[in-house]
């Protein structure tokens, strides 16, 4: 009997003290957004109440940001710029993934390492001279400048998951398929892409976050209001000289958080086992 | 009518057969698209980031060739030296932060709990959302006036007075820290928890019946298991850390007086606020040998594996 006592004050100690306090942690901050975007300005800025609670729940702090800000604009921008690019990359990345993972050819090794190599590349190492290079298209001040730079670190994270999923699925099924007279990219499309959709629908998620979520890109090459993503968009427009609107700056983050979060939480396990899959592999 | 169609279709069915069926021809037509877009918008980048460091460019002014100048100049100027400085503080303190914390998490998630998926998918919420985003919600929590930081820390008595959090320069750099941590802390875990994961339970089965006590079998078994999930978890978070920007531009923008500034937001305001391309475009490059070392080290990591 004290035998069991002991091993359960043991476990809250050891187990769920420490879990309660990682758990504070990584959730007070959207605790705090979610408070203060539904917040009056009075009630925000009032010292003396009790801050951790909402007194008066209102919708007032939405209805500014709707009715004064582009924030509709912003979000149709991301919602744009993420799809396509995690299509475009989706798309290169099982072309890319399927050659590294099945086909024999000079230079496959080469290219795989440089996959890698990209994969690791940081995007504030570059962003200097890509804003030179995207002014030269044409595409400076555009979310199309977004379009076709976000690939560039789409492409390696989707081929490198890719290229994993492609070499779980047995080769015997696809042979049999060309023995049939299926020619290569036949057996690849209707064989093989169709036993790897969990890997294919995490890495197009996932870009689908990663470009959603991008800041460097996305603030070195756009300036005009109407262009810009959630991402950029909060931080530089609502903030207006020194004065911080922290009920609207609050909704806004709120708004640009969930897409992502929701999103998230339907397809948690592809995420948990797809981003443990990528990290044991490397 | 069909012979026709038939012979004019042959024809054009088998060189798209021969095409398709060699590996070679196949492998190429499926990795161009990519290499494409790679040499187009990283390679070519990279090159001209190297060929404008060269250079005395200004906004609008293409330059002259200028040889190392740039690194010669950066090297004498005190602010570039705290840079580096505050470079390797902050890269050096948030992953081990984040690496002895997400061990000690992933050990934790790692037993049997209640809603434990949910629990799981919670901490990986602060690396879920829009870094930029999550941020200005700790630039409110940090606000000199309305801090609910101090508030809090107040309010339970572990604090006296108001802590400057972003006014002061080691304060301010306590606090990049602490949003670093938070936003990497679920990477590591769920990370380190996959590899937790693999070791076999016999393992631990064994070593109780020999006798070894919960911290012997954590330093005997498992830390040697999960060391290389570790190793390549820690060089991920170390080039990206080394060249993050988002969280010091928001937070502090480099300051107070430069104590926060890291080499992505000291090149961003150099290079496009200052409109020194130049040399903002040599600041970026000393991105590049961190960048070189990781992956040197990461292959010869994979490699032994």
């Amino acid at each position: 009997m004290r035998h069991k006592r002991l091993r359960t004050l043991q476990r809250i100690v050891g187990v769920y003290l420490p879990l309660a306090l990682f758990l504070f942690f990584a959730l007070f901050p959207f605790y705090w957004m979610l408070i203060s975007s539904f917040k009056a300005n009075p009630e925000l800025y009032n010292l003396k109440a009790n801050r951790l609670w909402i007194a008066h729940p209102t919708l007032d702090q939405f209805r500014d940001l709707f009715a004064k800000t582009a924030i509709l604009q912003w979000l149709w921008n991301s919602f744009f710029v993420s799809f396509l690019t995690s299509m475009i990359s989706m798309s290169f990345g099982i072309m890319a993934g399927y050659a590294l993972a099945r086909l024999k050819f000079p230079g496959a090794q080469a290219f795989g390492l440089a996959t890698f190599i990209t994969y690791l590349v940081p995007t504030t190492l570059i962003f200097i001279p890509l804003a030179s290079v995207v002014q030269k298209l044409g595409l400076s001040n555009s979310i199309w400048s977004l379009v076709v730079t976000y690939p560039t670190f789409l492409i390696p994270f989707c081929t490198w998951m890719l290229i994993a999923y492609f070499k779980s699925i047995p080769r015997d099924m696809e042979e049999c398929a060309m023995i049939d007279g299926c020619t290569r990219i036949g057996a690849m499309i209707r064989i093989v892409l169709p036993m790897a959709i969990p890997g294919v629908i995490f890495s197009a998620m996932f870009s689908f976050t990663l470009s959603w979520n991008e800041f460097v890109y996305a603030l070195t090459f756009i300036s005009s209001t109407t262009q810009k993503t959630m991402s950029v968009a909060v931080p530089t427009e609502l903030i207006r000289g020194d004065a911080y609107f922290w009920g609207e700056l609050m909704a806004a983050s709120l708004l640009g958080s969930v897409p992502v979060a929701v999103l998230y939480s339907f397809f948690m396990e592809y995420f948990v086992s797809g981003l443990t899959a990528g990290a044991l592999k490397g | 009518m069909a012979a026709i169609a038939h012979a004019e279709r042959l024809p054009a069915r088998s060189w798209v057969a021969r095409f398709t069926k060699s590996e070679a021809l196949t492998g190429y037509g499926l990795i161009s698209p990519a290499v494409f877009l790679m040499l187009v918008l990283l390679a070519y980048p990279f090159v001209l980031a190297v060929w404008i460091s060269l250079t005395d460019r200004v906004l609008g002014e293409p330059g002259k060739f200028i040889g190392i100048g740039n690194y010669l100049k950066l090297l004498q100027d005190p602010l570039f030296r705290q840079t580096v400085w505050n470079s390797f503080v902050y890269t050096i303190s948030t992953v081990f932060l984040k690496m002895f914390l997400g061990v000690i998490l992933a050990l934790i998630l790692n037993q049997e709990i209640p809603c434990r998926n949910l629990i799981r998918g919670a901490i990986l919420l602060p690396w879920i959302v829009p870094t930029s985003l999550s941020v200005l919600t700790w630039l409110w929590m940090f606000d000199s006036l309305f801090s609910v930081v101090n508030y809090i820390l107040l309010g339970l008595g572990l604090i006296a007075k108001k802590i400057p959090w972003l006014g002061d320069p080691f304060w301010a750099m306590v606090s990049v820290i602490i949003v670093n941590t938070w936003r990497g802390l679920p990477f590591f875990a769920v990370s380190f928890l996959a590899g937790l994961m693999t070791i076999p339970k016999e393992l631990y089965e064994a070593a109780e019946t020999d006798g070894a006590r919960a911290f012997r079998q954590f330093w005997y078994i498992t830390l040697p298991l999960l060391q290389p999930v570790i190793a390549v978890v820690v060089l991920f978070s170390t080039i990206w850390t080394f060249a993050d920007f988002q969280i010091v531009y928001i937070l502090t923008h480099g300051g107070p007086i430069n104590a926060t500034q890291i080499f992505a937001t000291m090149a961003y305001d150099v290079a496009l606020v200052a409109g020194r391309i130049g040399e903002g475009s040599g600041i970026s490059l000393f991105l590049f040998p961190a960048l070189l070392i990781v992956i040197f080290l990461m292959l010869r990591y994979l490699r032994r594996e």
